[in-house]
């Protein structure tokens, strides 16, 4: 909402230089986003009060050299009258008295004949062989809007000589307006919150109109079909009117506030919404007897099937029974509150206005302006709420200032349809209720002396209470304890937030709950982090194409169900995603552009859709990325290897062990996304909980991946957490030296490693503490198909030092074992 | 009288010229055996002070150990210095260029977002606010209606809503339906509770706007519940969060699911509030919204608004990262181009 400052204060004073006031609005709610001024000294462009004064036209002559150019003397209230030379079209020959907009040399003014907006400096100078002493203004000359077609011409009450930037410089206040305060749709809306504020008085603009016309009775009828859709219905007539252009001041002020100026029939309109925020509507009153035949009949109903109305926008809509119309005995003229019909449309020849004054419901308005996409200020404002009690002054106000500006006589009273009038909320408020909710003590004739500056009734009550009742402009105010919290919100925006003690919670402190969901996750964050690995975060919007790439083959799309967005914004963010894999392989792509080495991990949920209309399960998922080089490259070593699946699996490992998951095994596994022989799945106590591998090449060329190893791992996190222990036992450092010792066993290529592992650990019993495979050799020292694995054993006693007969037995049991089991050799 | 005590004198000469010529540790060991060894010079001449006439020999021997002492003396201080030279060599030979670069270290880091989460939830934690998670796609009711934002209602525009292809399902538009889980979840016991959590906006992409962006709510409700604490607790939160002297201020506002409703701001970090950039000239940085729980969410809670009040507050951990670091373009927190997420 632009609320021009000038006309804020035909309604109120303002006691407070602009700033102030600007902040006092902002803390009470009434948020200004923008002070615009216009012409006074901070402006983009300050109109230099000497040098650009009103200025009246004595004389036009023609140029002697130029047929379009003419010689204005005009007299601007310092020392002899000035001639200019000028172009303007709306400046002709013979015409004077014009009051214009007059800028002496020296002045400084936009430039009217460059397209952007750039300043310039007025300089004397001659046109066509005649010197222009001065220069009369375009509104783009002096900054007012992009119109260069002619000058500015002012209204004839301008007093010649006063300085332009007092005549109609300007300061607008650009408000931002919250549901709740949809009654600041309105100069009067915001001109009370100002009263309330500063301790000022709303000066209300007189709603009286001088009707000596006949009455109104007999030319038009109106009746509701259903009050739950229209409140009211009120009409005034006028006739007799000449439509023609608005005065500058009103034309001024509805381009301050942003609306386009068009006649003064409906620039009429569109000044009274903007003063009383009651929408108002002018049809042709002559349009209307004709298709009446006589007395029109104006009803507001709902659409029947297969209406149309041809609208102002001249598009031709077919209207369903959603649609709220006023119509009458020959069909619909409008669109309730949302747009007009072509037909009734108030135009240049136009003599007699019926003035709708309508109060429509708000989810009607909102759902047609939606559907048909045609908001205005109009349905912004129904669509909001006006309260039905400013109809009537909204449209006496608006008869009388047409009478005014385009003549005619008025029908005397106001055709008005109320069925259900407006009922006031009243709500009992206490000064304890008041207490605790905002746990500050303020006296009763405090809380009085607000409400009533707010226009609110009240009536004491008991030692402490207050029978409050809402004035009509207040549609926001509920009952009961919602009505109660609606005052306490006004109590205390308008004494100041500022004004609100600060303490410490006193109440008792809720029971703790263990965050359980949360601590181990992130401690999961941190080990990964540890491990050297980067944390990223993806959309969790995908497409089902992204992710089916996971999948090699014709590139078809399973039919798999998602859960999908019905108005997706983008092409690219349309189902919840299922998997981590795909965004963190888009991730890598991305970045592989960049860096030689990567380390990704992500944490977040998937979306699995439930049956018929449950609610998704929304499972955590862990996914890990890693490529290319296994540490940065640097002088000291410029060629470091890259990395594979083993590097993969030490990350899975350690920070498994840091969750301190004992029965942790890796099993060979097939996986679409995977490449085969080099994917394991994560066991964890024998349940499957992941996978991890190479991507399957045509995976890595899907997502634009170069040929090299790119390791993943997906995870279900929840499954993983859920076996991560409360607690762990710790092992007392053993005070006795242990003993040390490598084999090496020859076994065949088949025979996994983690078997001839669990072999050796099984065998070594209580004894060997660790067994740890240090080297893996195939060559032309063994037979083929064989390969050796060299293990480094430790063994350990807890109470004494083992000897060297005890090691050599151990050893030879193991050997054993592995031999048995196996067909392991010890390799010489 | 007897020649030895000029030949002490011309003997320790050249011993002491030939200790300072001895370059290293076996050329001194050669001068030691030369001059001092059981076979030396000296040792020669010592001999041969048996031989002089006894009246004599008291003060040639005092001579002649005195000789030795002078040049075991010297002997020693040589060694020494050599062997500081050559440790001094041995060090040189190893000199390094200090300033070539270290062997880079891998080091592994947390999302923006997730260190701004902690950041804030701990803050919460440190007051007794327990984490409490909800769901990402939820009911329209969770989300709107039991907020008090009915259908149609004017205030829905204030969010611009992703919706499924289910009746009735969308994308959380904020963290606030966990207020009402965790109020049915605790009633009738108190509650402190902070929400963090993925919101989903129907906007389109730009610097300034995401799909997608945490939330972190929370969420006091009890008997005693009071606008004064709301205030309290929230500076508390803006002195640990922005600096222990950040000025705080509270302004009115409009959350249909609170009543009051205000908006904190804290002084601009950047220009201490004199206008700038990144505080739109204001002098303040909107940080958070809050207010006193409406009556009907406490009632949808099934906590009776009549005995029950409660204080609510959220904020978005992206835009304070992005205030905390001067940081214009909201799409980088996805993007997870390494170039944005090694600064943090
Ligand atoms: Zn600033």
């Amino acid at each position: 909402m632009r609320v021009p400052l000038s006309w804020l204060k035909e309604f109120v004073e303002i006691p407070l230089p602009v700033p102030e006031l600007a902040e006092r609005l902002t803390l009470a709610g009434l948020e200004v986003a923008d002070i615009e001024r216009i012409g006074l000294p901070d402006a983009a462009l300050p109109w230099d009060r000497e040098r650009i004064r009103v200025g009246e036209i004595l004389e036009i002559r023609p140029h002697p050299n130029a047929d379009r150019l003419v010689l204005a003397t005009v007299e601007y209230g310092g020392g002899r009258p000035k001639t200019v030379v000028t172009g303007a079209p709306n400046l002709i020959v013979g015409d004077k008295g014009h009051k214009v907009a007059f800028a002496l040399e020296g002045a400084r003014h936009w430039d009217g004949y460059s397209a952007g907006r750039d300043i310039t400096t007025l300089k004397g100078r001659k046109v066509r062989g005649v010197p222009s002493d001065g220069m009369v203004l375009s509104e783009k000359e002096l900054g007012l809007s992009d119109d260069h077609t002619g000058v500015l011409v002012l209204d004839p009450q301008a007093p010649v000589g006063m300085p332009l930037a007092e005549y109609m410089g300007d300061v607008v206040l650009d408000l931002e307006i919250t549901p709740n305060m949809a009654r600041c749709l309105s100069i009067l809306g915001v001109a009370r919150e100002v009263a309330a504020l500063t301790g000022g008085r709303v000066h209300i603009p007189p709603a009286q109109m001088r009707a000596d016309g006949e009455t109104v009775e007999g030319r038009v009828a109106v009746a509701i079909a259903d009050p739950a859709l229209c409140a009211r219905y009120a009409a005034t007539l006028i006739a007799g009117v000449t439509i023609g252009p608005s005065p500058e001041w009103m034309r001024r002020r509805l381009r301050l506030a942003g609306i386009r100026p068009i006649n003064n029939v409906v620039d009429v309109t569109n000044y009274v919404m903007l003063e009383w925020g009651q929408p108002l509507h002018a049809f042709d009153y002559d349009v209307l007897a004709r298709r009446a035949r006589g007395v029109p009949r104006i009803t507001v109903r709902p659409a029947r099937a297969g209406e149309m109305l041809t609208t102002l926008d001249g598009a031709t809509r077919p209207l369903s029974p959603e649609r709220l119309l006023i119509t009458d005995t020959a069909g619909p003229i409008a669109i309730a509150g949302v747009m007009g019909g072509a037909e009734t449309e108030v135009t240049e020849g136009t003599t007699a206005i019926l003035l709708e004054a309508a109060n429509f419901h708000f989810i009607s308005i909102r759902k047609t302006a939606q559907a048909l996409k045609l908001p205005s200020e109009a349905s912004a404002r129904f669509g909001r709420g006006v309260p039905p009690s400013a109809a009537v002054p909204a449209a006496m106000r608006a008869t009388e200032l047409m009478r005014e500006l385009a003549g005619g006589t008025i029908a005397r009273g106001v055709a008005d349809c109320y069925p259900a009038p407006q009922v006031s909320s009243v709500v009992t408020l206490t000064t304890e209720a008041v207490r605790r909710i905002l746990g500050m003590d303020l006296p009763r004739a405090e809380v009085q002396r607000i409400l009533t500056a707010l226009e609110f009734l009240c009536e004491p009550q008991g030692e402490t209470g207050l029978r409050v009742t809402a004035p009509d402009h207040r549609l926001d105010i509920g009952t009961g304890v919602v009505g109660a919290a609606d005052l306490i919100e006004e109590v205390v925006r308008i004494h100041g937030y500022d004004r609100i003690p600060v303490t410490d919670m006193a109440d008792r402190l809720p029971p703790q709950r263990d965050a359980a969901a949360v601590d181990p996750e992130e401690r999961v964050r941190d080990l990964l982090a540890i491990a050297g690995l980067q944390e990223i975060l993806t959309y969790r919007l995908t497409t089902p194409e992204r992710e089916a790439a996971l999948v090699p083959g014709n590139g078809q799309v399973s039919p798999r169900p998602y859960v999908t967005l019905a108005n997706p914004i983008s092409a690219d963010r349309v189902v919840m995603r299922q998997t981590l894999l795909a965004g963190l392989l888009e991730v890598m792509a991305q970045n592989l552009r960049l860096r030689e080495r990567l380390r990704f991990f992500e944490i977040g949920p998937v979306f699995l859709p439930g049956s018929g209309n449950e609610l998704p399960a929304e499972p955590r998922r862990l996914a890990i990325g890693m490529a290319g080089r296994i540490t940065p490259a640097s002088w000291r070593d410029p060629d470091p290897c890259r990395t594979d699946y083993f590097d993969l699996k030490g990350v899975v490992e350690t920070f498994l062990q840091g969750l301190h998951l004992r029965a942790v095994g890796f099993d060979p596994a097939t996986h679409p996304t995977f490449a085969p022989g080099r994917t394991a799945r994560l066991l964890v106590d024998d349940e499957p909980v992941g996978v991890l591998g190479e991507v399957h090449p045509q995976v890595r060329a899907a997502f634009d991946l170069p040929a090299a190893p790119i390791c993943l791992a997906e995870f279900d996190l929840d499954a993983l957490l859920a076996r991560v222990p409360l607690t762990y036992r710790v092992a007392a450092v053993p005070r006795f030296p242990p003993a040390l010792q490598d084999i090496a066993l020859v076994v065949d290529e088949e025979v996994p490693a983690a078997e001839l592992t669990g072999t050796i650990r099984a065998a070594g019993g209580s004894l060997l503490v660790e067994a740890r495979l240090f080297d893996v050799y195939r060559g032309q020292q063994l037979p083929r198909g064989k390969k050796s694995l060299a293990f480094s054993l430790v063994f350990q006693a807890v109470d004494r030092t083992l000897t060297d007969a005890e090691v050599e037995a151990e050893k030879r049991r193991i050997v054993e074992a592995a031999a048995q089991r196996l067909g392991a050799e010890l390799r010489a | 009288m007897t020649d030895i005590p000029r030949e002490l004198t011309s003997l320790e000469a050249a011993a002491q010229a030939a200790l300072e010529a001895a370059a290293d540790a076996t050329a001194l060991e050669q001068v030691r055996v030369r001059y001092l060894g059981r076979k030396g010079s000296l040792a020669a001449v010592l001999r041969s002070v048996a031989d002089l006439d006894p009246a004599e020999r008291p003060a040639v021997g005092k001579l002649a150990n005195e000789a030795k002492q002078r040049l075991e003396t010297a002997l020693a201080l040589r060694r020494e210095a050599l062997e500081a030279a050559a440790r001094a060599a041995a060090l040189a030979a190893e000199r390094a260029d200090v300033t070539l670069p270290g062997r880079p270290i891998p080091m592994g880091r947390l999302h923006p977002s997730t260190q701004i989460l902690r950041r804030i939830c701990q803050i919460w934690a440190d007051m007794g606010f327990q984490i409490y998670r909800s769901r990402d796609v939820e009911t329209e009711a969770m989300n709107f209606e039991l907020l008090n934002i009915p259908a149609h209602h004017p205030a829905r525009d204030m969010w611009d809503t992703f919706y499924t292809t289910v009746d009735g399902v969308l994308l959380r538009t904020h963290t606030s339906p966990g207020q009402i889980r965790a109020m049915r979840e605790y009633c009738p016991e108190p509650i402190r509770v902070i929400l963090p959590g993925m919101c989903y906006r129907y906007e389109q992409i730009t610097a300034r706007s995401e799909i997608q962006f945490h939330q972190v709510e929370g969420l006091a409700v009890g008997r005693h519940v009071t606008m004064t604490e709301l205030k309290g607790t929230l500076v508390s939160f803006a002195h640990r969060m922005f600096g222990a002297g950040r000025r705080v201020r509270f302004r009115a506002s409009h959350f249909p699911f609170t009543e009051p409703s205000a908006e904190m701001d804290v002084k601009c970090i950047l220009c201490g509030g004199t206008g700038c950039f990144l505080c739109k000239q204001t002098g303040w940085l909107e940080i958070l919204g809050c207010g006193m729980v409406h009556p009907a969410v406490l009632q949808n809670g099934g906590y009776d608004p009549a005995v029950f009040s409660g204080f609510a507050f959220g904020m978005g951990p992206e835009r304070i990262t992005m205030l905390r670091h001067g940081i214009e373009d909201i799409r980088y927190f996805w993007a997870n181009d390494l170039r944005f997420l090694e600064q943090f």
